[in-house]
């Protein structure tokens, strides 16, 4: 076999100076075993003209744990059959011409304990520029329970976070504040107090609202806690708003955290800009201070969304999971950003369920074990409104906070009407599923027959009602289900 | 002021068919269904008043809608709740709450401020019900019924 620099092996030993294939230095094993204590990736490899695929997945393997480019003695000082990635199983990705899918297993001394971005810098760390592919991905991983004890997860998760705000058997429903840069604090905050009293759990910032001219964080806090404040006086319901603690410095982030818990938020939000690190430190903040930890993916879609290169979205939702976010961006299916059905169930399942199955058809490709570790709340926002309640809630399920930005705030009757509007719809969608009725089929008539008592929704589904955003995904699974007889 | 609370607050108050059907729906996801009662509506106030031990092993409804009836027939003038309880493993938590009576008038809340330095306040949600004790707070009969729209 030619090796990936050009040159012939020929009879060179392990351990002759000089450049071996990855494959021949034992990063390729098809026989090999995976322990249940390994952490197990799976890349889509896509090798240049003329390299070998099985070479390539061992180039991978070996670039992602304990090779160079030549053999270096100093290997022999290790036990290093032990530390090197074995890549067990090579297939050419479905319906891809020139894709290979490589499995790879590595063993669990690779990592430090609890450590988001040591797991990141092997798996990720330089393979991804490597010359010999033309593009990677890292489509799944499966964290052995082994690690995963070695995290703490989410602070607080669904079933916390449902009784600290005594909100059960329904959906939550929030609304991030536009428009998102400019308003001053006290206009900012005036939406906050409209769309909460209105009927909204939560309002949210954006994910670049962090302290500019135009509106300074600590003014945004204050203002933002008098709006929610004087909602839960006039609900009765407990209420909150993510503030954005993103700052450049974690201690910046740490000074804005302080500050909302000292004026009682129940949560606090980061950007995934912050960085694994600076995310695994306000995870550990809001363990400590008993405030809900909100996550914007700000950014996935620069290495989530290009089916050959990068790395697929539920690999992040399971680092999120074990990084110890309470909620997470996750899709909306049916609103304006990426997202296809099955590909968006495979990361909500990933973020709810304790045991999630492998499910190729979901883009889950190994079975995975949270072993109780917290569930994360996913979050779906981003061009949904309220005459779509019943295709969310049958896409989306219950344990999901849907967000109607645009589909509160641009209400004509005003903020706390298009609140209202989605409130009324997410609970007669929610009362007519529970009755058993098709409220799939019936959605539309369900939430006409409120709007007969309520004015707010009949106005939210006359402007909006027929309002899709109907364009093919760039990232669906390999595996399409077809029509069975 | 009308208080929100339960997962059906912004609709018509259910009639006793409706919450027969929620208390169904229930029963059929094998959820054990409680009642409890308060004349403290405060949101922070978890711990309402138990009519009873949460009714396990039931198949039908009836049973449930007798104990409803029977909490409103001793406490007119309070709040209801009937609550179904998920005990499956990872949930272990309330699965579906909703209100099946409310006092007929309802004070609502004062917002206290605590201020201090730096334009920053304390916040406290005061009931105004909770000025007189408790079982003195809420007077005549509460109602379930919803009005015709």
């Amino acid at each position: 076999m030619s090796n990936i620099c050009g040159n012939e092996d020929g009879e060179q030993a392990r351990w002759d100076p000089g450049v071996h294939s990855y494959a021949s230095m034992g990063y390729y094993e098809p026989d090999y075993q995976p322990k249940d204590t390994d952490v197990l990736a799976l890349f889509r490899v896509t090798p240049q003209p003329g390299v070998d695929p099985v070479e390539a997945a061992a180039a991978v393997a070996g670039e992602s744990s304990t090779a160079t480019w030549t053999v270096v003695w100093t290997d022999r000082l290790t036990a290093n059959t032990h530390y090197q990635a074995k890549c067990y199983q090579v297939t050419p990705a479905p319906g891809r011409h020139g894709e290979y899918l490589a499995y790879i297993a590595y063993d669990l001394d690779l990592f430090e304990e609890g450590s988001i971005a040591n797991l990141t810098s092997s798996i990720i760390g330089n393979v991804f520029g490597f010359k010999p592919l033309a593009a990677l991905r890292l489509e799944d991983m499966r964290i052995p329970v082994a690690y995963v004890k070695t995290f703490l997860g989410p602070a607080h998760g669904i079933v916390v976070e449902r009784e600290i705000l005594g909100k059960y058997g329904r959906p939550l429903l929030g609304a991030t504040i536009k428009p998102k840069l400019g308003l001053s604090a006290r206009n900012y905050g005036r939406v906050v107090y409209e769309a909460c009293r209105g009927g909204l759990d939560f309002t949210k910032d954006d994910e670049n609202i962090n302290s500019q001219p135009f509106m300074r964080w600590r003014d945004r806090f204050l203002y933002c806690l008098e709006g929610v404040n004087r909602a839960v006086e006039q609900t009765g319901e407990i209420k909150g708003h993510y503030l954005n603690i993103t700052a450049a410095t974690v201690e910046d982030m740490y000074e804005r955290a302080e500050f909302a818990k000292e004026l009682g938020s129940v949560v606090v939000m980061v950007d995934l800009t912050v960085g694994y690190t600076a995310m695994q430190s306000m995870a550990r903040w809001a363990r400590a201070n008993g405030v809900l930890l909100h996550l914007h993916r700000a950014g996935h879609s620069t290495y989530t969304r290009q089916k050959t290169h990068g790395v697929s979205f539920r690999v992040i939702a399971k680092w999120c999971r074990l990084i110890g976010v309470d909620h997470l961006h996750a899709g909306t299916v049916v609103g304006k950003l990426e997202g296809d059905p099955a590909t968006t169930r495979g990361f909500y399942d990933t973020l709810r369920l304790d045991h999630v199955p492998a499910n190729p058809r979901n883009g889950i490709y190994f079975d995975q074990d949270w072993a109780s570790l917290a569930a994360v709340m996913p979050v779906a926002s981003g061009g949904i409104h309220a005459g779509q309640m019943h295709q969310l809630i049958d896409l989306l399920g219950e344990d999901v906070i849907l967000q109607f930005g645009g589909g509160t705030i641009g209400h004509p009757l005003g903020i706390a009407a298009g609140a209202e509007a989605n409130r009324v719809a997410l609970e007669a969608v929610i009362k007519a599923r529970n009755e058993g009725r098709d409220f799939v089929k019936e959605g539309p008539d369900i939430l006409r027959e409120a709007a007969q008592w309520n004015r707010p929704l009949e106005v939210a589904l006359a402007t909006w009602g027929d309002v899709t955003f109907n364009y093919a995904a760039t990232d669906a699974p390999d595996v399409v289900p077809t029509a069975s007889a | 002021m009308y208080l929100r609370h339960g997962a059906f607050s912004y609709l018509p108050a259910l009639t006793e068919d409706e919450i027969a059907a929620q208390v169904r729906y229930a029963l059929l996801n094998g959820w054990p269904v409680s009642v409890e009662y308060t004349d403290d509506p405060h949101p922070r106030n978890v711990y309402w008043e138990l009519w009873g031990l949460p009714m396990f092993d039931l198949h039908e409804p009836d049973g449930v809608m007798r104990e409803i009836s029977a909490c409103r027939a001793a406490f007119p003038a309070h709040y209801v709740r009937v609550l179904a309880y998920d005990a499956r493993l990872h949930r272990q938590t309330i699965a579906l709450s909703f209100l099946a009576q409310r006092p007929a008038a309802e004070p609502g809340f004062r917002l206290d401020r605590s201020e201090s330095g730096g334009r920053a306040q304390r916040y406290g949600v005061h009931s105004y019900a909770t000025g007189a004790p408790a079982g003195a707070r809420y007077h005549g009969a509460g109602y379930h019924v919803p009005e015709e729209p």
